[in-house]
C-alpha cells in the first residue's frame, strides 16, 4: 500500500501491469495462509486442527489444479514462454512442473502435519501456514525470471522453514536447528544476494532473459567480476540444496526438526533451490557452461560420495535420511552439470519423484517417532514388520526406491540422471554417482533389515504352526509379501538378536538377546491389533530410551497413525510404484517441460 | 516389431510367476493355519509349475535352425527414454529358461519353511519372475531391471529365513552385486549414447545395439564395465567374496536358486551381451578371463579340499564348476561355447541336487559338518546314493551329464588356448579328491551314534530329487537333442565374433567348417 501511495506521489515509478493469473498458484497458497491466520485471530479459541488442515488440503489442490491448468496451456501455446510483470515472472513448463511439484508436497505435507498435531496436542494453525507461505516462495522461485525475485522466492521460503524447523515446543534440538538453520541460512543469502550484485555489476542487468541476451552479444575481456558472482550464486544455491560442502547444516536440522517438516524441507528446499538453480544456470548462463561445469562437476562428485559414506554411520533415521538426501541432491547436481535439455528433463524427473519419495520416508518417521517425535534410533525400528507390516512394507518400499531398485521411479530418476550425465559426457562422473548408490544401498538396506528382524530360522526348526493363534494380523493387501505375527518366534530364536546385535547395532545387545519382545527401545506391542495405532500399553514404561534421560508417557508404545498420515503414505508409496512400472506420464511431463524451457 | 507366434509365450512366461507372487502374497490372514499353509502352496506350486509347462511347450517349439531369436515379442515401455518390452529366446537362452523352470518348483517344496509361508512362496515366486526376465529380456535396460530386480527377493529370502549369519550375508550380498552393477548401467547407457551419436535414435535395444560402431577404446571399457557385473554375479574368481556366505546362510531354495540359477545370469550376460556387443575387447581380453577362471578352478577347488562344512563345500566346488563356464565361454571356440552353454545347464542341476540333498542332512542331524555326520550311509543309503550321484556328475564321471559340458569345454579350450586347458584339467583331478574325501568322512567311517538312526529319504523327498538324477542321467547319456539346439545359436555367435575379429577358430572345432585354418589366425586389419 505505502509503496503504491509513494509511486503515486512521486509521479514517475511507473507500476508493471500484473498479469494475476499467471502466479494464481502462488496467490492461492498465500491466500490460503491468510485466511487461516485471519480467522485463527479472530476466533476465541484455537482452530481445529481438522480445520486447518482443511484449508491446507484445499488450498493445496486449488494451486494443483491452476498449475495443471497453467500447464496445459503452456503445452497448448506450442511452449513459448508467457513472460509477465515486467519481465520479472515467467510462465512456462518448466514452472508449471514445478508448481505442480509444490502442490503435491503440500497436499501431501498437511496430511502429515495434521496426524503429528493432534499427536503432539499443539493447537493452532501455525504449522500449516507456515508450510503455505513457504511453499508458495518454493513456487516464486520456479517461476522467477529475475535474480531479484528468486532472491524473493528464496527469502520467503527460508524464513517460513526457519520458523518450522523450530515448533516443536517439546524439543530443545528444535529450537537449535531451527537457530542453527537460520545462522547459515541467512549467511547464505547474504552470500546469494552479493552473488547478484556481482552479477548485476557485470552485465547491468538481473533479468534472466537479458543476462543470457547480454552475453550471447557481448564478448567479456574481464569476466572475472561475472565468474565470481556466479560462483557466489552457486554457493548460495549449494546451502539451500544442502550440497556439499555447503551441506554442514543439514543433519542436525533434519533431525532437529519435526519430522513433518523434515519431510516437507527436504521435498521443497530442493525443489525450490534446484528449479532456480537450473534456471539461472543452464538458461542464463548456459554460455558460461565451460567454467562453471567443472566446479559442478566436483561439488556433485563430493555431494555423492560423502552423502553416501557419512550416511552410513548414522544410527538415527533422521541424520541417515539426512545424509541420504544429500547424496541425491549429487544426483540433481548430475542433470545440471550435464547442461543440455535432457539433463534438465532429468533433474526435473529426479526431484519431482524424490519428493513423494523423501515424503513418504519421513511420513512414517513421523509415526515411528512416538509422541515427543523423538525415538528416531534405528534401533526402533526392528521388528516393525512384525507389527506393523504396512507401515514397514511401505517404508521398505519408499527405501528401495530411494536406493534405486528396478520398478519404482526411484530407479528411472537414477537412470535418467546417468543418461544425461553419459550424454553430456561425464562418464567419469556418472560412475562415481552409481558407485555411490551401490553404497548408499547398504543403509537402506539396514534399515529393512532391522524392520524384517528375521525371525525363526529353518536353524531351530520349531514345530509345524508355531505361530500362536491370535498373533497373526490381520493387514489384508499388504504391499509387501513378507507378513506379520513373528514377534513371538522371535524369543525362541536366541541367535536373531545376537546376529543384529554383533552386526548392526552393539548398543543393543544386551536387550537383543531376549529378542524383540524385550529389546530396549522397540516398541512391539505384544497385542496385534488391526496393525495400526493398536491400543496397547502392555510393555509400556519398561522401556529405556536411547539418548534420552527422559521419560515417556505410558502409552508411547502406540503408535499415533492418523487416517491422513496413513493416506499421505499410500498416496506416495502408490506414486512411487505405480510410475516406476507405468513410466510414460511422468517422463514425458518432465521430458515436455524440459523441452519447453529450452527454446532450440 | 515382429511377432512370429500368436501368444506371447515370453511375456507370460515372466508375468506369470509375478501373478502368482502377488496371488500368494493376498492370500486372506483370516484363514486357519492349516488352510493357509495349503493354499499358499498351492498357489507357489500352481505358480511354479505353470511356468515349467510352459518352459517346456517353449522347449518343444523351439525351432533350432539358424540360431536367431524366436518368439519376440516387442512393445514400447518408456518410449522418451528408449526402452522397450522385447523378449525374445534362442538356444543359448533357452534350456537356461527350462532348467531355472524346473529348478523354481523343487526349490520351492524341497525347503520347509516354518514360518511366513506367505511371504516365502511370495518371494520365490518374484524372483522366478525376474530371473526367467532376465534370460529371455533383449532390451538391455528391460535385462538390468530384471537382473536387479532379482535381488531384492534373494535378499529378503536370505534375511528372512537363512542360518546364523543371514543378515550380514543377504546385505554383503546385496551389496556386491549393486556396486557390479553399477558400472553395467553406466555402460548400457554410455553405448546407447554411443548408438545414438551414430544413428540418431536413443535405444536400448540388443539386436540394434549390435550395429554399432565400436572403436577398440571403447570396446574395451564398455566390455569391463559390463563385465565386471557379470563377474560379480557369477562370480569370477576375485569377486566371488560374497558367494561362500551367501550359499552357505541362504535357506536351501535360496541356495539352490542362487547357485544353480542366478549365477548363470552372468555367464549368460556373459555369452548374450560380451559376446555380442563388443567382440573384438572379447578376442583381447580372452587371455584375462580365461587366466581368471583358471585361477577359479583351482582356488576354489584347493579351498573346498580345506573346508569340512559340506555346505560351504559346494559353494566353493561351485566356484570351480563356473570357473569351468567362463573358461569355455572365452575358448572361443564352437565347442567350448556350447560346452559352457550345457554346462550351465549341467551345474544348476548337480548343484541343485547337492544343496537340496545337504538340506535334507541338515533337517535330519542339524549340522553340515563332515566330521559330525561320520557314517551316514548306513542309516540313510538312499540319500547317500543320491548324494553320489550328484557328486560323481560334479566330478564329471562318463555317463552324467557333467562329463560331456566339461569335455566339451577342455576340447574347445585346447584347440584355442592350449595352457588353460591343461591347467584346468588339473581341476577336475582336484574336484575328484575333495568330493571324494569329503564324502568318506560324511558318509563312509565309523559311524557316528546318530548315523544308523538317522531316517533315510521319505517317499516326498525321493520325488523331489527323482527328476533332478533323471535329468542328470539322461543328459549325460543323450546330450544330443539339448546340443542340437544350443549349437546353430553358438555358431551365430562365435560367426560373429570371427567376422568383427577376422580371427578363425580351428576347423576342428566345427567338425571342419573352416578348412583351411587349422590354427588361429590373425588375418589384420579392423573392421
Amino acid at each position: 500500500m505505502r509503496v503504491l501511495v509513494l509511486g503515486a506521489a512521486a509521479g514517475h515509478l511507473a507500476l508493471p501491469r500484473i498479469d494475476y493469473y499467471s502466479v494464481l498458484p502462488e496467490l492461492v497458497l498465500l491466500g490460503g495462509a491468510l485466511v487461516m491466520l485471519a480467522v485463527s485471530s479472530l476466533m476465541r479459541r484455537d482452530l481445529r486442527s481438522s480445520v486447518t488442515t482443511g484449508l491446507a488440503i484445499s488450498a493445496g489442490l486449488a494451486s494443483l489444479s491452476l498449475s495443471l491448468l497453467q500447464w496445459f496451456q503452456v503445452s497448448g501455446r506450442g511452449g513459448n514462454p508467457h513472460v509477465t510483470i515486467a519481465g520479472a515472472v515467467v510462465q512456462d513448463g518448466f514452472s508449471a512442473l514445478v508448481s505442480v511439484l509444490v502442490s503435491c508436497a503440500v497436499v501431501l505435507s498437511a496430511l502429515v502435519m495434521d496426524g503429528w498435531t493432534r499427536r503432539e496436542e499443539v493447537m493452532g494453525p501455525e504449522l500449516q501456514i507456515l508450510m503455505l507461505v513457504s511453499a508458495s516462495g518454493a513456487m516464486i522461485m520456479g517461476s522467477a525470471n529475475d535474480l531479484v525475485v528468486v532472491f524473493l522466492g528464496l527469502e520467503i521460503m527460508s524464513i517460513a522453514l526457519y520458523v518450522l524447523a523450530a515448533l516443536n515446543p517439546c524439543r530443545e534440538e528444535s529450537g537449535e536447528a531451527s537457530l542453527k538453520y537460520f545462522v547459515l541460512g541467512a549467511f547464505s543469502s547474504a552470500v546469494f544476494a552479493y552473488g547478484i550484485a556481482l552479477v548485476y555489476g557485470a552485465t547491468g542487468t538481473t533479468n534472466l532473459p537479458q543476462i543470457a541476451d547480454y552475453l550471447a552479444r557481448n564478448v567479456l575481456l574481464h569476466d572475472g567480476l561475472l565468474l565470481a558472482g556466479l560462483a557466489f550464486l552457486l554457493v548460495g544455491f549449494g546451502f539451500k540444496v544442502a550440497a556439499v560442502p555447503f551441506h554442514l547444516w543439514t543433519p542436525d536440522v533434519y533431525q532437529g526438526a519435526p519430522s513433518p517438516v523434515t519431510g516437507f524441507m527436504a521435498a521443497i528446499a530442493k525443489a525450490g533451490g534446484f528449479a532456480a538453480l537450473l534456471r539461472v544456470f543452464v538458461s542464463s548462463f548456459g554460455l558460461l557452461r565451460s567454467d562453471w561445469q567443472p566446479a559442478v562437476w566436483v561439488m556433485a562428485a563430493i555431494t555423492l560420495v560423502l552423502g553416501a559414506v557419512l550416511a552410513l554411520v548414522q544410527s538415527d533415521i533422521k541424520r541417515m535420511l539426512a545424509y541420504s538426501s544429500i547424496s541425491h541432491a549429487g544426483f540433481v547436481l548430475l542433470g545440471l552439470q550435464a547442461a543440455t535439455a535432457r539433463g534438465v528433463e532429468s533433474s526435473l524427473y529426479y526431484l519431482f519423484v524424490y519428493t513423494f519419495m523423501v515424503i513418504g520416508s519421513f511420513a512414517v518417521v513421523t509415526v515411528i517417532g512416538g509422541r515427543g517425535d523423538r525415538s528416531h534410533d534405528l534401533a526402533r525400528y526392528r521388528g516393525l514388520a512384525a507389527t506393523h507390516p504396512l507401515l514397514a512394507g511401505s517404508l521398505a518400499v519408499l527405501l528401495m526406491a530411494q536406493a534405486g531398485i528396478p520398478f519404482t521411479t526411484g530407479f528411472l530418476a537414477k537412470l535418467e540422471v546417468i543418461s544425461a550425465s553419459v550424454g553430456a559426457g561425464s562418464t567419469a562422473l556418472a560412475v562415481v554417482a552409481m558407485v555411490s548408490a551401490a553404497i548408499a544401498t547398504f543403509f537402506y538396506l539396514r534399515v529393512i533389515l532391522f524392520m524384517y528382524t528375521p525371525t525363526g530360522s529353518v536353524l531351530l526348526p520349531a514345530p509345524v504352526g508355531v505361530s500362536t493363534p491370535g498373533s497373526v494380523s490381520g493387514d489384508e493387501g499388504a504391499p509387501l509379501p513378507v507378513g506379520a505375527g513373528t514377534a513371538r518366534e522371535e524369543l525362541a530364536d536366541p541367535f536373531a538378536g545376537g546376529v543384529f546385535a554383533g552386526d548392526l547395532s552393539a548398543g543393543a545387545s544386551p536387550a537383543s538377546a531376549q529378542g524383540v519382545g524385550g529389546c530396549d527401545v522397540q516398541p512391539a506391542p505384544d497385542t496385534r491389533g488391526d496393525g495400526f495405532g493398536d491400543e496397547s500399553d502392555a510393555l509400556g514404561g519398561e522401556r529405556e530410551v536411547a539418548d534420552n534421560a527422559e521419560s515417556y508417557p505410558a502409552d508411547d508404545d502406540d503408535l499415533f497413525l492418523t487416517g491422513g498420515i496413513a493416506s499421505a503414505i499410500a498416496l506416495c508409496v502408490a506414486v512411487t510404484v505405480l510410475f516406476g512400472v507405468w513410466p510414460a506420464p511422468v517422463l514425458d511431463f518432465a521430458h515436455r517441460a524440459a523441452l519447453l524451457f529450452l527454446p532450440h | 516389431m515382429t511377432h512370429d507366434s500368436v501368444f506371447p509365450f515370453l511375456t507370460v512366461l515372466v508375468l506369470l510367476p509375478a501373478g502368482a507372487a502377488v496371488v500368494a502374497a493376498l492370500v486372506p490372514r483370516n484363514l486357519s493355519e492349516r488352510t493357509a499353509r495349503l493354499v499358499v502352496s498351492g498357489v507357489g506350486l500352481a505358480g511354479t509349475l505353470a511356468t515349467l509347462a510352459l518352459a517346456i511347450t517353449i522347449t518343444v517349439s523351439y525351432q533350432a535352425a539358424g540360431g536367431g531369436y524366436r518368439l519376440v515379442s516387442r512393445h514400447e515401455w518408456a518410449s522418451s527414454l528408449g526402452i522397450s518390452w522385447h523378449l525374445g529366446v534362442d538356444g543359448i537362452s533357452l534350456f537356461l529358461i527350462l532348467m531355472a523352470a524346473v529348478l523354481f518348483p523343487l526349490a520351492l517344496v524341497s525347503s520347509r519353511v516354518h514360518h511366513q509361508r506367505r511371504a516365502y512362496v511370495a518371494w520365490v515366486l518374484l524372483l522366478e519372475a525376474g530371473c526367467m526376465g532376465s534370460f529371455v529380456a533383449l532390451d538391455l535396460v528391460l535385462f538390468f531391471l530384471f537382473f536387479e530386480l532379482t535381488l531384492v527377493p534373494v535378499y529378503f529370502v536370505v534375511a528372512g529365513w537363512g542360518f546364523v549369519r543371514r543378515g550380514y550375508a543377504a546385505i554383503k550380498f546385496f551389496v556386491y552385486t549393486f556396486l557390479g552393477s553399477a558400472f553395467l548401467l553406466v555402460g548400457i547407457v554410455a553405448l546407447a549414447f554411443i548408438h545414438e551419436h551414430q544413428t540418431g535414435r536413443l535405444t536400448f535395444d540388443l539386436v540394434d545395439l549390435t550395429a554399432t560402431h565400436l572403436g577398440l577404446a571403447s570396446q574395451v571399457l564398455l566390455f569391463l564395465a559390463f563385465t565386471a557385473s557379470f563377474a560379480v554375479k557369477v562370480p569370477i574368481f576375485p569377486f566371488h567374496t560374497w558367494s561362500p556366505d551367501a550359499y552357505a546362510e541362504a535357506p536351501v531354495a535360496g541356495s539352490v536358486i542362487l547357485a544353480g540359477v542366478m549365477a548363470k545370469m552372468g555367464t549368460y550376460g556373459i555369452v548374450r551381451f560380451d559376446l555380442t556387443l563388443f567382440p573384438r575387447a572379447v578376442v583381447d581380453l580372452a587371455p584375462l578371463l580365461l587366466t581368471l577362471g583358471v585361477i577359479g578352478i583351482i582356488y576354489g577347488a584347493v579351498v573346498a579340499a580345506a573346508t569340512r562344512d559340506l555346505k560351504r563345500l559346494v559353494a566353493y566346488s561351485s566356484l570351480a564348476q563356473l570357473g569351468f563356464i567362463v573358461l569355455g565361454t572365452f575358448a572361443l571356440s564352437t565347442q567350448g561355447l556350447s560346452g559352457s552353454v550345457l554346462q550351465m545347464v549341467n551345474h544348476g542341476l548337480i548343484v541343485a541336487v547337492l544343496f537340496i540333498v545337504i538340506g535334507f542332512i541338515y533337517e535330519r542331524r542339524g549340522t553340515w559338518q563332515t566330521s559330525e555326520l561320520r557314517g551316514l550311509q548306513r542309516g540313510a543309503p538312499v540319500l547317500a546314493a543320491v548324494f553320489t550321484v550328484g557328486m560323481m556328475a560334479s566330478i564329471g564321471l562318463p555317463g552324467l551329464n557333467g562329463f560331456v559340458g566339461e569335455l566339451l569345454i577342455l576340447l574347445g579350450t585346447f584347440l584355442t588356448h592350449r595352457w588353460w586347458a591343461v591347467v584346468a584339467t588339473a581341476g577336475v583331478v582336484l574336484a575328484a579328491i575333495y568330493l571324494l574325501w569329503a564324502y568318506q568322512q560324511a558318509f563312509h567311517h565309523e559311524p557316528d551314534p546318530q548315523s544308523p538312526t538317522t531316517r533315510d529319504l521319505s517317499w516326498r523327498e525321493g520325488l523331489v530329487v527323482a527328476p533332478l538324477v533323471v535329468i542328470i542321467f539322461f543328459l549325460g547319456i543323450y546330450p544330443k537333442p539339448v546340443l542340437d539346439r544350443i549349437t546353430p545359436s553358438v555358431n551365430l555367435l562365435i560367426h560373429r565374433v570371427e567376422t568383427a575379429t577376422s580371427t578363425h577358430q580351428p576347423s576342428v572345432a566345427t567338425g571342419g567348417s573352416h578348412p583351411g585354418t587349422p590354427v588361429r589366425v590373425q588375418v589384420g586389419g579392423s573392421p
